[in-house]
């Protein structure tokens, strides 16, 4: 086995166009479980802590592109707390206090898991996906493009997640995520709602409940025409309603840790659950 | 060959004083033995920790640190890695094991099989019925078929992928109802014990009272989920025989086994104990020690053999899940007329001690109540799914789920309050059980009940911050959507082994001069496995013999069995070995001073430091009447004999009984099912105190265990396969789902011819905590539960 540390993008990126079949290792909170049930044993291994250009985050305009090497804990954070508050609750939900030191939000977008817990909140958020390669240099892809399947994206082996770019949005946020147990759970279902008070959207980020992370059309339309925006609630039963058509937009499975049924259920309250927050 | 220089067993081997954990490390030759450890160099004695007083353990800060030695931390020079081969199928015939390809690939040192067991092709705990390799049928996932052993743990993991095995797969059989009656899946049959208890006449028209309630149970397979995995150490030794390293529960009884199947006399099987992280029962049955052993002797190299953590949810026994169908009718005053009972367990491929489990579920299946008749009907069943065996409360925790809620549901059939009903039916000292065996011991069953529910509840109403509430870190619930609920339950189980089981201990008790005075060598096969015999050995040393330094040896099989370190025994039993032997050399002390003093021996006591006679006329310290000389006693203790129970179940099949009630709060989100335990109040009938500080671990552990089975765990197997062998999917409690635990009382009431009075503690919290649980949540939703692990669905859908 090869392991190159990088310690610039460029270094990275050359590594990746010489082996694409390479596997990257930031936090290795995903990658090193596989390693352990030895289900992956790689060849080559590029990592990634080392890359100045990933981490951190900044603001471009009207949005903010966040580094690919941002930790759970980095987001979870003042002062990024404040500024994308669902995210720093989805974080929060993630592992353990080291796990969460370890795991960034690049390695989320790349494995693609649907119970990735930053991907319901980014997905509503109408996330971009910034990917490089030494060949074709940056390429931004959005995230219904980006996402395939369970742990299939469109990154190319030869290109690297760098940053996510979200828009700057002014509104209330929230992220509620179901696990049987309190802490330290994958999530059984998984529900970012965001909202935006200057254009008056609901924006609904689903996760667990499909192959990959989803969104739910009919619901946020609903939701989007059915508050009064002027006083931020929702007619009697308007809450109850959109609970029921995001779990219309659910398509769940059963396995080991839930059942399709139950993940339906649930975030359908989950969702109304959010909505009322942010409208209260 | 010299091995105890380089191998770090783990063993705890301190002195009397906190500042020397003793704890070895693997720095090679610098390394010691327990026996070659000296006492701190301070001239200054410190007076260590006697009976009933706080006793911190010396491992406890070691292993907070990482510098415990566990089993996986064993290392030596030249060893190999095993690694085993197992079935991916629950049900199938081999038609052929190919092995040619491994065995050619480089650094691939052994490839065995069934083929290359010399000795017995069986093993078992209780019946010998598994095959060390399985070599025509596998029947359960994860069934061992091949071991290699190699010169990285990389390449025996590849080389076991290289072995190419052929198998008709068969429909399996995982309904342990319908396998009562299936096509046997083994020669021996399906059924491991099929048994009755009638007490009273419970086919008479009398035994049947006013009210009736009836209700169907059901328990999934908890894992003991023990942090450390299984890991042994084979070294061969020029006789032939075989060194044997392992973290495990019994020596004695693994070397019987492993030394039957290796074809070798158990005395060329020399077995140590490795440093244990955790085992609840689950390290009680043979896993890797066989494996382990036929590796070594087959390359005449050191081969360390250790499950990942998958392998580990494959490598041991499960707590048995059982269906359990439930019918108490009472009197019009609430007096319990008649329980009747049927229960089947699911054993899984394997016997293991599915016959005893069976056993004490049926014969504390009616609870701690008198009952006027009742009839018990037992299975405990063969299936191809996963072996289950030995599991903290045997057996009794599975019942306790069941009696406690027909319970609660009698009580609202009587309309009398739930409390009253058990307090009406307490056991007591004098009644008898529902096998005829008087309980001639501690029953203080009505006490441990009113105490625990008249402690004042948490505060009520308050619900707190996010992170508090049912779905923790998810931030899933706001204060609205919780509905706190309340429920009690009080369990009881055996403490030793059972039905006429030859069950004892044995201790070796040395008094040698040391470097700065004298030092007592405590030597006792009993396995440390996190339940204190490593402080409780010391503490009645130092109480009986009036000294303070004292070596815990490694636990090994150069001294006699002491059983194995479950059904809450060692303090009772290895305990009281050590008490014995100690009391014996205590004897040659006296005797000794009669000699040179010319004291009468029968008029000496040890008064904490000081040997003194009645009279007030002679006192010495005990140091300097043992100074220079040297004094060794070995003891056995045995309990009194128990008898196996007849065809009515009917015999005094037990030795002493335990008892512990719990009250538990929860707050349920009723809308997602999700459900935080916020308190648990106990009180537990524990003889006598011997180290306080102990007892509170053992029972905050007890309770995290039956929380979690009440809650979330629970190995999924579906059609046979295990599902979520992993920590990821098998959840066990956190720190956000541990409640607090209240402790109301822990009575003290000496149990007659139990060492110190003392009873053991380690099961009694694991018993009612589950179903305390259940039942708080059936309060708190005003819906029935009937199954635990309780699922969201089970309550919201």
């Amino acid at each position: 086995m090869t392991v190159v540390t990088a310690t610039s993008l460029d270094e990275a990126l050359d590594a990746l166009a010489g082996d694409p079949s390479a596997q990257l290792l930031a936090g290795g909170t995903d990658f090193m479980v596989e390693v352990s049930f030895a289900h992956r044993r790689p060849a080559s291994i590029v990592t990634l802590r080392r890359v100045d250009e990933l981490k951190g985050w900044w603001r471009d305009g009207d949005t903010l592109v966040l580094g690919a090497g941002m930790t759970y804990t980095e987001l979870q954070a003042e002062p990024f707390l404040d500024v994308v508050p669902g995210l720093a609750q989805a974080a929060r939900t993630v592992g353990s206090p080291q796990i969460r030191n370890a795991g960034t939000i690049g390695g989320n977008i790349a494995t693609g898991s649907p119970a990735g817990d930053t991907l319901p909140v980014l997905v509503a958020l109408d996330a971009v996906i910034v990917l490089q390669s030494a060949a074709d240099g940056e390429r931004r892809v959005p995230w219904n493009e980006f996402f395939l399947g369970p742990k299939r994206t469109a990154r190319r082996g030869d290109e690297l997640v760098t940053a996510v770019r979200v828009p700057v949005v002014h509104g209330r946020q929230e992220y509620l995520k179901v696990g049987t147990r309190n802490a330290m759970v994958i999530s059984v279902a998984g529900v970012a709602l965001v909202m935006d008070d200057d254009a008056h959207t609901v924006r609904v980020g689903l996760g667990s409940v499909g192959p990959v992370p989803l969104r739910a059309p009919a619901a946020e339309a609903f939701a989007d025409s059915t508050i009064d925006w002027a006083t931020m609630t929702i007619p009697d039963g308007g809450a109850a309603q959109f609970g029921a058509l995001v779990s219309a937009a659910a398509s769940p499975i059963d396995d080991q840790r839930s059942t399709a049924a139950y993940r339906r259920h649930a975030v359908g309250v989950c969702a109304r659950r959010a909505l009322q927050r942010c409208l209260s | 060959m010299s091995t105890t220089e380089t191998i770090a067993t783990g063993t705890d081997t301190t002195t009397g004083t906190e500042t020397t954990t003793g704890t070895e490390t693997t720095t090679g030759t610098e390394t010691t033995t327990g026996t070659e450890t000296t006492p701190a160099d301070s001239s200054e004695r410190t007076r260590g920790p006697r009976i009933g007083e706080n006793a911190p353990r010396p491992d406890g800060v070691p292993k907070v640190n990482g510098e415990f030695a566990f089993g996986n931390d064993m290392w030596i020079e030249g060893m190999l890695f095993g690694r085993t081969l197992r079935s991916p199928h629950p049900y199938a015939r081999i038609i052929s094991i190919d092995i040619s390809k491994a065995l050619a690939m480089h650094g691939v040192h052994a490839v065995i099989t069934a083929d290359d067991v010399p000795g017995q092709k069986l093993y078992g705990l209780e019946h010998k019925d598994q095959p060390v390799f399985a070599s025509e049928v596998v029947r359960f996932h994860g069934e061992p078929i091949a071991a290699v052993a190699a010169d990285h743990p990389e390449t025996a993991r590849r080389a076991c992928r290289a072995i190419e095995v052929e198998y008709d797969v068969h429909a399996p059989i995982v309904d342990a109802e319908l396998s009562i009656t299936a096509p046997p899946i083994h020669p021996d049959g399906n059924i491991f014990r099929h048994m009755f208890i009638r007490h009273g006449h419970p086919d008479s028209p009398e035994s049947e009272g006013v009210v009736a309630v009836e209700g169907d149970y059901e328990i999934g397979m908890q894992d003991q989920a023990f942090l450390g995995p299984e890991c042994a150490l084979g070294i061969p030794l020029e006789d032939g025989g075989i060194e044997l390293y392992v973290s495990t529960q019994w020596i004695h009884a693994d070397r019987e086994q492993t030394a039957a199947c290796l074809g070798l006399d158990p005395e060329q099987v020399r077995m140590t104990m490795a440093g244990v992280g955790g085992a609840f029962g689950g390290r009680e049955d043979i896993s890797l020690q066989i494996h382990t052993a036929l590796l070594t002797l087959h390359t005449g190299r050191p081969v360390k053999l250790q499950y990942s953590r998958e392998e580990s949810f494959f490598g041991h026994v499960h707590r048995h899940p059982a269906k359990m169908w439930y019918r108490h009718s009472a009197r019009a005053d609430g007096t319990l007329a008649k329980i009747e009972a049927r229960l089947v367990f699911d054993g899984g491929a394997y016997a293991s001690t599915s016959s005893a489990v069976l056993s004490n579920a049926s014969c504390f299946a009616h609870g701690p109540y008198n009952v006027e008749h009742a009839l018990i009907e037992g299975y405990s069943v063969r299936t191809n799914n996963p072996s289950c065996g030995a599991m903290r409360g045997f057996g009794a925790v599975q019942t306790c789920f069941a009696h406690e809620a027909q319970m609660d549901k009698l009580a609202a059939a009587l309309g009398i309050d739930s409390i009253d009903l058990r307090l009406k039916n307490a056991l007591k000292t004098g009644d008898r059980n529902i096998t005829g065996q008087l309980l001639s011991g501690v029953v203080p069953v009505a006490e441990l009940i009113e105490r625990c529910v008249a402690h004042p509840l948490p505060a009520m109403g308050e619900v707190g911050e996010m992170m508090g509430r049912p779905g923790g870190a998810g931030r899933t619930a706001d204060a609205h959507h919780i509905k706190r609920g309340f429920g009690f339950a009080i369990g009881w189980k055996n403490l030793m082994f059972s039905e006429g089981f030859d069950d004892y201990s044995t201790a070796r008790v040395r008094i040698d001069e040391g470097q700065n005075g004298p030092v007592v060598t405590v030597h006792c096969a009993c396995a440390e496995v996190g339940q204190g015999f490593v402080t409780l050995a010391q503490q009645i040393a130092r109480t009986v013999l009036g000294l303070d330094e004292i070596l815990l040896h490694p636990a090994d099989t150069q001294v006699g069995s002491a059983g194995s370190t479950s059904a809450s025994r060692q303090t009772w039993m290895s305990g009281g070995a050590v008490q014995q032997a100690c009391e014996a050399v205590r004897t040659q002390i006296f005797a000794s001073l009669a000699a040179t003093h010319g004291v009468d021996p029968e008029t000496l006591a040890i008064q904490d430091d000081h040997i003194v006679s009645v009279d007030g006329t002679f006192s010495i310290p005990v140091e300097d009447a043992v100074a220079n000389k040297t004094f060794e006693a070995t003891e056995v203790n045995r309990h009194v004999q128990t008898v196996r129970l007849d065809a009515d179940g009917q015999g005094d099949a037990h030795v002493s009984f335990a008892f512990a009630a719990h009250r538990a709060v929860v707050d349920v989100d009723e809308e997602l099912g999700l459900v935080r335990v916020i308190d648990i109040t106990t009180t537990q009938d524990v003889g006598k105190l011997l180290n306080p500080r102990q007892a509170l671990g053992q029972i905050e552990g007890g309770i995290a265990q039956g929380v979690g089975l009440a809650v979330m765990e629970e190995i999924i197997v579906t059609n046979g396969k295990v599902r979520n062998a992993s920590f990821t999917d098998y959840l066990i409690p956190t720190t956000l789902d541990m409640p607090t635990v209240t402790i109301a009382a822990l009575i003290e009431e000496p149990e007659p011819g139990a060492p110190f009075g003392a009873k053991g503690i380690g099961e009694p919290p694991t018993i009612a905590s589950t179903a305390a649980v259940a039942a708080a949540i059936r309060n708190a939703i005003g819906r029935d539960i009937t199954r635990v692990p309780v699922r969201p669905q089970d309550i919201c859908l």
